[in-house]
């Protein structure tokens, strides 16, 4: 049910053969999500606190009228929590889940850059062992010698969050 | 691939439209009376099949076209009277919208459609033996022309002559007008004759006015249909004016009357309205704040008041766009009340009124079950079979009510059956075979009746086809009780049974009550509330010593620590700093136990669903005048939840079991 965005994609890509991707920072690595799924960066607010679901799930913040879940990708990824202040930020992306959109909140430690990447700088990741599912990384590209980790932010939010976030207590 | 994306979205429209289609037909089918079919109904169903036909064969569906194609021929020679409507047709005609329904849904699920199953139906319909049209008794023609027509060059010689080239025609002139020939008002050239015309002919009544069309002025005419046809259509007409008004309607004006919009451009609509309305409140108190006494202030305030008026007003008419006609659901119920009867060997009419009740689109979603579950236990277990009818001196035919209205800002559903009413002593010996009642309390008439609203009951010995399908009324009241509504009974015996279902109008507004428990903000639906009372130590007692239990007026009701519930700390250094809303649904009360009890307010309730999913013991959420976000609690979820522990921890100490005590 993903076709118009699929269709999108394939659209930009032939158009000029690269795709944007907007990276983010995570405990010192760089990650990269499709730009066309980003709907828009915000500042650090706390969340209201969502009863009875998983830990990485901070709350729901107010996106004009709009209830948003917020996820902590550090929790998730199970890396080193630190304390969310002024400079962490909550990247507002839009995934597409059983042919309906869903908008979700992920706060990570900051922003980085908008880069161009060609389809052929991606490279398969090699097995990356415990911390993140490989099934959740589109891919690996180096720019400018620093290596950024592509995340397939669809995957990720359907199965990797939303499957097991809620009831965790029952 | 753009292309197959654009035909898919087509497809959404097509089914969208068929599925209309299939109403119309369904409801035009079972306003078709046997031996005489009102033509403009016929021409509904027809114009139905034929544009579900059309469109089937334009999206590639062949299956359906095909189908569709017999369907619409044999709907064709009823229409042109070729074939007579028989109750067979009608039942195989039914039984074909039923087909077409479930290809539909195979096609709109990718699925395989079973062809024997459409190939049996097909068969029956080919092979259904033509009736021919019984000779219908006739026109009743009245027609008195005025004293000059026959200055006008037309001579009713000639009408009648044509008249008669459309069947037997007898003629009984009418010489009350006739003044003495002696008199001298007579003018020779003047027509002071009259006829009574009865015309035995299957002949529409467009084909009389024709021959009519030249006289038409100069004349009073009125043309009837005679006898036993005109008392079938008449009796018709009165029982269910109301909804052939409303088939008419869905038949012809919908066009022009209403646009397709995707909902979820309304719910983005009705969001921004709602911060449109927080943006007004603070921009309201800003003003108000701002108190020099300058000019310009007094000005800015009038604005702001006017703004104000404004923004109310088009959230109202936003929200109003979300509401439909309770017709949607009760449209289905005349087929379900046939097909029951016929099952059942009963009769029984169905009476609706008051389908013109608008009511939210979702309320309508979630409210079709449980009537559909209302209206088979009054066929089923209300309306007794003709015979039994006849031997208590009533009609041999039952009449089922369902009406809806509005009252408030909540809306009526009444469902009414002349059956048996309840057997109040089946029903305790039921309760007491069940273990619901221990058999030594005393219990009223409404107490033993709301009986039946207890899960695990059902008086039925024999699970029939048609109800008793372990679903019991526990799940209507469930359902509706989870609609933040209720549901009443008043049954005599002998006489029947009322169920009386009240239900918000809208799902999307509803008056909270805030609370805090330490640094959060809940809100309580006050609908839910009885009442909120300071914690008083003696009164609150332990059940084996896990559940708390709070003695509220001779009664004992389960205690829910809200911070334990929801994983909050609160700051309450003991119990009895606390207050204690005591919050029921149905008939079950239990106590929530907050820090604080701060305003009441109308909230606007968002779904968690829509952008992650279903919490356990919430609601849902809502935005608050400062833009923070609040959980609303979910108070039948919670009292479930606290029952299945109760239950747990007494089991077979019925006393304490919500529901007997009240």
């Amino acid at each position: 049910m993903n076709t118009t965005t699929a269709a999108k994609d394939t659209l930009r890509e032939q158009d000029a053969g690269t795709s944007q991707y907007l990276t983010f920072f995570l405990a010192g690595e760089e990650y990269g999500v499709n730009i066309l799924k980003v709907k828009e960066i915000r500042g650090w607010e706390q969340p209201t606190l969502l009863p009875n679901t998983a830990d990485y799930v901070l709350g729901v913040i107010n996106l004009r009228g709009m209830v948003v879940p917020v996820m902590d990708l550090r929790k998730r990824f199970g890396m080193a929590e630190i304390e969310l202040g002024k400079m962490a930020v909550i990247i507002v992306v839009k995934v597409t889940h059983s042919g309906r959109g869903r908008t979700i909140g992920m706060v990570v430690d900051a922003v980085s850059e908008v880069y161009n990447i060609n389809d052929e700088m991606i490279m398969p990741s090699p097995d990356l062992g415990s911390t993140i599912s490989d099934e959740y990384v589109k891919g690996l590209a180096t720019i400018q010698e620093k290596m950024i980790i592509l995340l397939d932010i669809d995957y990720l939010i359907n199965e990797g969050m939303l499957k097991d976030a809620g009831n965790s207590q029952e | 691939m753009a292309v197959n994306l654009d035909m898919s979205q087509f497809h959404e429209i097509f089914f969208e439209e068929s599925r209309e289609g299939l109403e119309a037909m369904e409801s035009g089918l079972l306003n078709l009376n046997v031996g005489v079919p009102d033509p403009e109904v016929v021409n509904i169903v027809f114009r139905a099949a034929h544009s579900i036909k059309g469109a089937a064969g334009t999206f590639g569906f062949t299956n359906i076209s095909r189908f569709t194609h017999v369907l619409e021929s044999i709907l064709d020679e009823v229409r042109s009277r070729k074939r007579g409507v028989t109750q067979e047709l009608v039942d195989v005609l039914l039984q074909s919208v039923d087909g077409l329904r479930y290809m539909l849904d195979c096609a709109k699920a990718g699925a395989q459609v079973d062809e024997n199953r459409i190939a049996a139906i097909q068969e029956s319909l080919e092979n259904l033996p033509v009736e021919q049209q019984p000779k219908p008794a006739g026109w009743q023609i009245h027609f008195i022309p005025r004293p000059h027509l026959l200055q006008t060059g037309n001579d009713p010689y000639r009408l009648f002559r044509e008249l008669k080239a459309l069947g037997n025609l007898f003629i009984t002139p009418d010489f009350s007008r006739l003044p003495g020939i002696d008199k001298k008002e007579f003018d020779p050239e003047n027509c002071y004759l009259g006829w009574d015309l009865l015309l035995q002919s299957d002949a529409g009544i467009e084909q009389i006015r024709e021959i009519f069309a030249w006289v038409e002025g100069d004349c009073d005419l009125d043309i009837n249909l005679s006898g036993e046809r005109r008392q079938l259509v008449e009796r018709r007409r009165r029982r269910d004016d109301e909804s052939a008004d409303a088939l008419l309607e869905s038949g012809r004006g919908q066009e022009q009357a209403s646009i397709r919009v995707n909902i979820d451009k309304i719910d983005t609509l009705i969001n921004l309205m709602g911060e449109l309305v927080i943006s007004q409140s603070i921009l309201n108190h800003a003003v108000t704040d701002h108190d020099h006494d300058h000019d310009q202030t007094g000005r800015l305030k009038e604005i702001v008041e006017l703004l104000e008026k404004n923004t109310w007003e088009l959230q109202e008419q936003a929200m109003r766009i979300r509401m439909q006609s309770i017709d949607f659901t009760f449209q289905r119920l005349p087929r379900l009340v046939r097909d029951l009867c016929r099952s059942l060997g009963k009769q029984a009419d169905l009476e609706i009124s008051g389908g013109t009740t608008e009511v939210d689109k979702t309320v309508l979603e979630k409210i079709n079950d449980p009537l559909v579950h209302l209206i088979r236990n009054a066929v089923d277990h209300g309306i007794e079979t003709p015979g039994e009818r006849k031997a208590g001196g009533k009609a041999e035919s039952g009449l089922v009510e369902i009406s809806a209205a509005q009252e408030g800002g909540n809306i009526i559903i009444k469902i009414k059956d002349d059956g048996a009413g309840l057997d109040t002593g089946k029903i305790l010996a039921k309760a007491r075979e069940k273990g619901l009642i221990t058999g030594a309390e005393e219990l009223s008439m409404s107490q033993i009746h709301n009986l039946i609203f207890l899960p695990g009951f059902s008086t039925v010995s024999k699970v029939s086809d048609v109800s008793g399908r372990g679903v019991g009324m526990d799940v209507v009241k469930r359902n509706i009780n989870d609609l933040g509504g209720s549901i009443e009974l008043v049954s005599e015996q002998g006489k029947g049974s009322a169920f009386t279902i009240k239900l918000p109008l809208t799902l999307a507004i509803m008056d909270g009550q805030l609370i805090r428990v330490g640094k959060e903000i809940l809100i309580v639906p006050v609908l839910a509330i009885v009442e909120s009372t300071q914690v008083k130590k003696q009164l609150l007692s332990a059940v084996a010593g896990k559940t708390e239990v709070y003695r509220f007026r001779d009664e004992y009701i389960p205690l829910m620590r809200l911070d334990n519930v929801y994983g909050l700390s609160s700051d309450l250094k003991d119990i009895t700093d606390g207050l204690l809303i005591i919050v029921e649904t149905g008939q079950q009360r239990m106590g929530l136990l907050a820090d604080e009890i701060l305003s009441q307010q109308q909230v606007v309730i968002k779904s968690l669903e829509a952008n992650f999913q279903q919490v356990s013991g919430l609601a849902g959420a809502t935005v608050l005048g400062d833009g923070t976000v609040a959980m609303i609690i979910d108070v039948p979820g919670l009292i479930r939840h606290c029952k299945g522990i109760t239950a747990a921890h007494t089991a077979g100490n019925t006393a304490l079991l919500p529901g007997i005590h009240t």
